[in-house]
């Protein structure tokens, strides 16, 4: 049975589809990246594998329970299992960052103080951080919180690790850190990993599997090496980098040449006098108009 | 007057939609107010129910206790200066102590709590939505209306009445300074005067309204928090929503708590 079970996906803002009828199956164990450009869902997907929004229509089911129909106590029993790194870290900014490691410690659990902090250290010397424990979220680098955020994640020890947008405004070199820091985490603890991302190097560096997205759809899921060899224009497009070409479409074009090329139309001059004058003649001097 | 008749529909909409979700919300919290308590409850919630009671209650004290001793001033002062002309003095420490106890120890407590904690409750919550704090709770198996409502509510439950009494003390204190120097009245005989001026009902309509206040002042100030959408700017229009709609109903709270009491008798 899969870890993560997908079906018939409808996801709706507004009467807007942004997710139209998705289906996928995230094996136990694998790293499945969902990839795609802005836009394309992959966001909203990740918001809805991890409880926090309900579909319009479909199922999602993770470790064989329905989170879309679940009760709140069964909902909160599978996010016991998920660790969540935001794409920004989302740390507490009044807590530092052994207490944002310690939280889900020392309140879902009945571990010693002692054992807490010895699991704290453990988990930021996974990351790195293990010297950073006493310093608040806004004294660190933006990789230092991407990393403290992992650290957080992984503080039950989650069966699913969940990752959003993880190279996302970082330093190329720091990206890579953050590439080998999940491929550590999931050899280490052979963890079920969800990245989302629209990074190709990083994408193709972590993943086992590749679910491309563009407008709430999947276009392709597979291999790394399936995805590299897919003909799907819009996958070419994406791996290739080529651009939409927006600024010759013909939208912009009629813009161009409505607003930009033809000469604007000269404002009327103020001549007040003139609608008094129309005015006179129109409801004094002129005998048809009844008063 | 289509268009007259669709924006009217929309706000009514809009408005029965904030009211629907503020009682959601206080009800939600009143069920979760027993985690906060001590003994019984989530002992870290406690924590920081007692951190909250700190900064509603204990930091707010200077600020309502130079309200109080100024209002207190005021009303003394603009009372004696009508009831001399009828020769009725006396009749100032009768309106300070009634006018204190039931009408403005409460309303000027909810008002320097609703600017200071109010705003800086909206404020907080606003940015925990910005920055995804509270997604992040909840993934975590949190529930925010626990985690970060239960405790504000059961700190400004036990805070804003013990404020509103301290209040009524400085405002009727200020009282009886400016009747000492204005008519050399005796302190102790100010309050013996106080004592017989003021009814044990009238303490109690005034710890009643505040804490219907201090209900208001938390729940819209969490609730304009919790619709903050956007960038860093929206947290700063959430915190001015946050104060001016607290206010506002606060008031509109005190006229219905004292035509209720009025009207039944009470006063």
């Amino acid at each position: 049975m899969a870890m993560i079970s997908i079906r018939d996906l409808v996801v709706e803002y507004g009467g807007r589809r942004v997710l139209d009828g998705l289906s996928l199956d995230i094996e136990a164990g694998e790293t499945m990246v969902l990839l795609g450009g802005s836009g394309a869902g992959k966001s909203t997907l990740m918001r809805q594998i991890i409880g926090l929004e309900r579909p319009k229509s479909g199922s999602i089911s993770v470790k064989g329970v329905d989170i879309t129909r679940c009760s709140p106590a069964e909902l909160k029993q599978i996010r016991r299992s998920m660790g969540v790194a935001f794409q920004d870290g989302a740390l507490f900014n009044s807590l530092s960052i052994a207490d944002n490691v310690a939280l889900p410690l020392r309140e879902h659990t009945s571990l010693a103080p002692s054992i807490i902090d010895l699991d704290v250290w453990i988990k930021l010397a996974a990351v790195g951080l293990a010297e950073f424990g006493k310093l608040l979220p806004q004294e660190l680098s933006g990789g230092m919180k991407k990393r403290a955020a992992v650290a957080r994640a992984l503080a039950l020890d989650p069966e699913i690790l969940v990752f959003d947008e993880p190279s996302s405004g970082l330093d190329p070199i720091v990206a890579a850190e953050l590439d080998d820091l999940i491929l550590f985490l999931k050899h280490t603890f052979q963890q079920t990993v969800i990245v989302v991302t629209h990074e190709l190097p990083s994408a193709f560096r972590i993943a086992d599997r590749i679910a491309m997205l563009y407008k709430g759809s999947f276009l392709a899921v597979g291999t790394k090496e399936q995805i590299k060899a897919s003909q799907n224009p819009h996958v070419r497009q994406f791996l290739d980098r080529v651009p939409d070409n927006t600024a010759t479409t013909r939208t912009v074009e009629a813009y161009f040449e409505k607003y930009v090329q033809s000469p604007a139309p000269s404002p009327r001059p103020w001549r007040p006098w003139e609608r008094v004058e129309a005015y006179f003649e129109k409801y004094v001097q002129s005998p048809e108009v009844k008063r | 007057m289509a268009t007259f008749a669709e924006k009217v529909g929309k706000s009514t909409l809009e408005h029965l939609d904030y009211i629907g979700g503020l009682s959601i919300q206080t009800w939600a919290t009143i069920r979760a107010l027993g985690v906060a308590l001590p003994f019984t409850g989530n002992r870290y919630r406690w924590k920081a129910a007692i951190v909250q009671m700190l900064q509603i209650g204990v930091e707010a004290i200077p600020m309502v206790g130079l309200m109080a001793l100024c209002c207190g001033f005021i009303l003394a002062m603009q009372g004696a200066s009508e009831l001399r002309r009828v020769g009725a003095m006396s009749l100032t420490i009768d309106l300070v102590a009634i006018g204190f106890t039931r009408e403005l120890g409460p309303l000027l407590t909810a008002i320097a709590v609703s600017g200071r904690s109010g705003s800086a409750f909206s404020a907080e919550i606003g940015t925990m939505m910005v920055t995804e704090e509270v997604n992040a709770l909840r993934v975590m198996a949190f529930d925010p209306v626990e985690f970060v409502l239960a405790p504000k509510l059961l700190a400004a439950l036990i805070t804003v009445p013990c404020l509103t009494v301290f209040c009524n003390v400085c405002g009727i204190f200020a009282g009886g300074v400016f009747m000492f120097f204005s008519t050399h009245l005796g302190l102790g005989t100010y309050l013996h005067g106080v004592m017989t001026s003021i009814h044990l009902r009238d303490v109690i309509s005034g710890v009643i309204k505040s804490v219907a206040f201090a209900i208001i002042i938390v729940m819209v100030g969490c609730r304009e928090g919790f619709r903050t959408h956007g960038g860093p700017e929206a947290v700063g229009r959430s915190a001015t929503a946050g104060v001016v709609s607290s206010t506002f109903l606060v008031i509109v709270a005190d006229a219905v708590f004292t035509a209720i009491f009025y009207f039944t008798g009470g006063h």
